[in-house]
């Protein structure tokens, strides 16, 4: 096994960036004119950069595959934006936000990388505030924050419910002010299909015109992947139903390594599944669990019963319901952290406790919160110490609705039940991926030339990622990192020139695009893409989900093999490929996935611990809770590809902590 | 529910496209207007028929790439909704249910349900942006209070989603409450103030040159709106351009 070199700088560690910046190479303004460099995704991560590096004077091609930059997937983040400011006076700082995302990622990040997005925290909001993002203020005119999951300081930045989507129109409007100027060449409802290496080195993309099926040849000094996530291969999760692995998993194929696949988020507060035309699950604000507090029925009768609709939640008497997180971690209660409250929901579903039609579902109440509210609100704004019923009900709805009334009334869109009235019912769903392609300090994964940014790298969050911290990755390498440390490569390259899209490499790789765009068109099979990709995503939630053993991953394993044989033989795709074909495009996407999926499971059966998102039946504490093997497993899986998903070969990156202490989380 | 689809068929954009009729059964009141079309394109696969060509993406109406035009309405009947947020449930037993794209001169389609946008993005570069860099040098955050009120409907005028709704209701194919929402934005706040007027004439110009139409205060876009952006804005919109005229 080789040893990966990370890079990290040497010297303390608050010092490692400020001293690494001083020494990157720089390129001078004359030359980075004569610089390409692809960003493929245009999200928070690949849209701050794009617009950074176009700022920077070098010439950006950008990729999305929406009909704009606004649409990607960041910009349905809700909750918030983490910053290390202190605005507060809560005693927050640069470490403790390094210690908390350190510590809820279950010590499986790399120290040097966390603590530089700490100590870049709070440079974003001073950006996002100069673009013009509307955050949240107080009555004095200063920025607001509040609180979120698994942490004791108020640092989350909020634009009331939808911080994602005003941090992705800045970086949206950057980039605009950047493609009016000419610096950034914008290539809409375009899908990356391949990266190009020429003697090692990332030269270029194949990319499809969907509109057009044109297949375009790119050529760039560099190539940056900002393509998010991978819960699509569950089929159902809260992405967008566009998103996927494929150019992360094409430049795995071609040299990247792809690290700690198994590390997934399932996000405890979603809206359960209705039937099996479901398309994908909706998140409900984790912001929530501050006022619902979560249980099931005591009485395996009552659950019976409200099945087959002959009992209604709110008839249930207080002693007959379990507020099972409240029992299990009486500290953080309702707050535990995302993993925890996830398997704590999915074991009493599992006990057969669930309260819907499909037994999976638990309730979110909030009768508690409206009585204590109605009650405060009654003694604060009519001095009533003794208030009617009537009146606590209705003050205290009215709280609820001026905190979360947006959230309120999408639920009640999807479900067509009030929840003012009736407890809400929640279940996890797959939400974000901490495993991603494999990159060093400089954000470089292991082919030169080729970074890797955002959700599509592996690198901050370890093996489960805090609330409103996928934002602040995305914007950090973004706007912060990557334009720094991308100039010791570029500053190689101002002799290259440019690099001509006719050469032997660029056509092999254009070719294999095609040969894969007609195998798929002419095939002619008898199946849907989507029946393949729902078998995967039911294979991967039942086996490779919330918790895992060695004997269903392994089933998992053999599972995703015989359907993606099947998928090979019997994919049916419509239409030609010279048009705008929306089952061409989820063809090659669901291809892809049956392979992430398998190495997902593999990497998930090596580990053979529980720590984050990854939670394996056979490691556990007496009472229940997961435990880690440091000893063995405080590494990082970095896999290289070698044909089969089987044959994948495993080097591992020791992980070193110097300045926090291993220790085992608990919220009892 | 048992309901008959009437939806616009068109090939290409050089293609003539017409409506074309398909009946669809079983239909749960819980699925979304969306998962309904996705059921009816796993039928015509599996029949062998082409599926129907729509945007789409977050499906939890943020996004903004759906657009389809239901009975006459952007977005369909409900009220302060994008299409992926309709549920079927707004509909009846035996119901006809048209399907159209977002029709307007400056929206061309490209197949099917599918147009194309390309001139909002034109719009926004036009000057839909602060011009600050990325440098990370900018002053701290704080140093710029905004009241509270101001800082509140700057950010009810940024939840625009660039639907193009408001397009697409209009009888104008006006685009004003979509530009005028990001005008109104910027001028609500400090750091927009000093690219103002070149902003708001930059980004009118583009949006005649684009094609689409004035406003003549119908009000409809306002309404058929899935963020309820408000028409205030296109009125805060005209006094910028007026000032940045005189």
């Amino acid at each position: 096994m080789s040893k990966l070199d990370s890079k990290v700088p040497k010297g303390p560690l608050a010092d490692k960036w400020t001293n690494h910046k001083n020494n990157i190479d720089l390129v001078n303004p004359a030359n980075k004119r004569n610089i390409d460099i692809i960003v493929v995704g245009t999200g928070l991560a690949g849209g701050s950069a794009a617009a950074s590096l176009a700022e920077l004077g070098y010439n950006v091609k950008a990729f999305a595959y929406q009909d704009s930059p606004r649409r990607a997937h960041s910009i349905a983040a809700q909750g918030g934006i983490n910053a290390a400011k202190n605005y507060q006076g809560d005693g927050d700082s640069n470490f403790r936000l390094f210690y908390d995302t350190i510590k809820g990622g279950d010590y499986r990040s790399r120290e040097a990388n966390v603590h530089r997005l700490a100590e870049v925290s709070g440079n974003i909001i001073d950006q996002c505030v100069a673009q013009g993002v509307p955050f949240a203020r107080d009555y004095g005119g200063l920025l607001d924050n509040r609180s979120f999951g698994g942490v004791l300081v108020s640092r989350t930045f909020y634009a009331k419910g939808q911080t994602g989507q005003q941090l992705l129109l800045g970086a949206y409007s950057a980039m605009n002010r950047q493609i009016a100027r000419g610096k950034i060449a914008m290539y809409n409802r375009h899908e990356m299909l391949d990266v190009v290496k020429i003697d090692g080195k990332a030269r270029g993309i194949i990319a499809r015109n969907l509109e057009t099926g044109e297949i375009e040849k790119h050529s760039a000094h560099a190539v940056v992947i900002a393509t998010g996530g991978y819960g699509n291969v569950y089929f159902l999760s809260t992405n967008a139903m566009g998103s996927n692995a494929t150019a992360a998993w094409k430049i795995h194929k071609k040299g990247a390594y792809f690290a700690n696949p198994c590390y997934t988020q399932i996000h405890p507060t979603c809206i359960p599944r209705s039937g099996d035309y479901q398309s994908k699950l909706t998140l409900m604000s984790e912001s929530l669990r501050n006022d619902g507090r979560i249980w099931v029925p005591k009485k395996m009768d009552d659950v019976m019963a409200i099945r087959e609709g002959k009992l209604k939640p709110t008839e249930i008497v207080e002693e007959d319901r379990d507020y099972y997180l409240e029992r299990r971690y009486p500290a953080f209660g309702n707050l535990v952290p995302r993993d925890v409250a996830s398997r704590a929901a999915k074991e009493r579903c599992d006990a057969g406790y669930g309260v819907n039609e499909t037994g999976e579902a638990v309730y979110l109440d909030f009768k508690s919160a409206i009585d204590r509210y109605g009650r405060e609100q009654a003694l604060i704004t009519k001095g009533d110490k003794n208030p009617s019923d009537k009146l606590i009900l209705e003050l205290g709805e009215a709280l609820i609705k001026a905190k979360y009334g947006n959230l309120f009334q999408m639920y009640e869109k999807i479900v067509d039940q009030d929840p003012y009235k009736t407890p809400m019912m929640i279940y996890p769903a797959t939400h974000y991926t901490m495993g991603g392609v494999w990159v060093d300090y400089n954000l470089q994964t292991t082919v030169e030339g080729l970074y890797c940014i955002g959700e599509a790298n592996f690198s901050d969050h370890g093996a489960n990622r805090l609330g409103a911290s996928a934002l602040m990755q995305g914007l950090a390498d973004g706007y912060f990192v990557l334009p720094y440390t991308i100039g010791n490569y570029l500053a190689k390259e101002i002799r290259t020139g440019e690099i001509p899209t006719d050469g032997p490499e660029f056509l092999q790789a254009e070719k294999e695009v095609k040969e894969k765009i007609d195998f798929f068109i002419g095939n002619k099979g008898t199946r849907s893409v989507d029946y393949f990709h729902k078998k995967l995503g039911k294979i991967m939630w039942e086996k490779v989900g919330m918790a895992r053993n060695t004997k269903g991953l392994e089933e998992a394993i053999a599972e995703i093999k015989a359907v993606r044989e099947d998928f090979w033989k019997n994919v049916k795709v419509p239409g030609t490929k010279d048009e705008f074909n929306q089952e061409l495009e989820k063809a090659g996407r669901v291809a892809d996935f049956l392979e992430l999926g398998e190495l997902f499971a593999k990497d998930a059966l090596l580990r053979n611990e529980s720590c984050g998102g990854h939670f394996r039946e056979e490691h556990i504490t007496d009472d229940g809770e997961a435990k880690r093997e440091d000893k063995d497993y405080a590494y990082v899986a970095a896999w290289e590809y070698k044909g089969e998903p089987s044959e994948a070969i495993l080097h591992k990156e020791e992980l070193e902590f110097n300045d926090v202490e291993l220790k085992t989380r608990s919220y009892k | 529910m048992d309901l008959t689809l009437k939806i616009w068929r068109q090939k290409g954009p050089e293609d003539k496209g017409g409506m074309v009729t398909y009946p669809i059964s079983n239909i749960s009141g819980h699925m979304s207007f969306l998962e309904m079309i996705d059921v009816l394109n796993e039928e015509l696969i599996n029949k062998g028929d082409e599926p129907v060509a729509f945007d789409h993406d977050c499906r939890e109406g943020i996004c903004g790439m759906c657009s389809m035009y239901i009975n006459g309405e952007a977005h369909g009947p409900d009220r302060g909704v994008t299409t992926c947020q309709l549920h079927m449930r707004m509909f009846k037993d035996g119901d006809t249910i048209h399907i159209e794209p977002f029709r307007s001169d400056s929206f061309p389609v490209i197949k099917d349900l599918v147009v194309d946008r390309s001139s909002f993005e034109r719009i926004q570069q036009a000057g839909g942006f602060i011009s600050v860099n990325t440098s990370g040098n900018t002053q701290d955050a704080n140093s710029i209070p905004i009241g509270k009120e101001d800082a509140d409907n700057a950010m009810d005028a940024a939840t625009c989603i660039g639907c193009g709704a408001c397009v697409a209701t209009c009888k104008n194919s006006s685009a004003m409450l979509f530009v005028g929402a990001k005008v109104a934005q910027y001028s609500l706040l400090p750091q927009g103030q000093v690219e103002a007027k070149d902003r708001v004439l930059n980004m009118v110009k583009q949006m005649d040159l684009e094609g689409f139409g004035n406003c003549t205060n119908t009000g409809a876009c306002e309404v058929e709106c899935p963020k309820g952006i408000s028409l205030k804005n296109i009125a805060i919109m005209n006094t910028e351009y007026l000032k940045a005229s005189i």
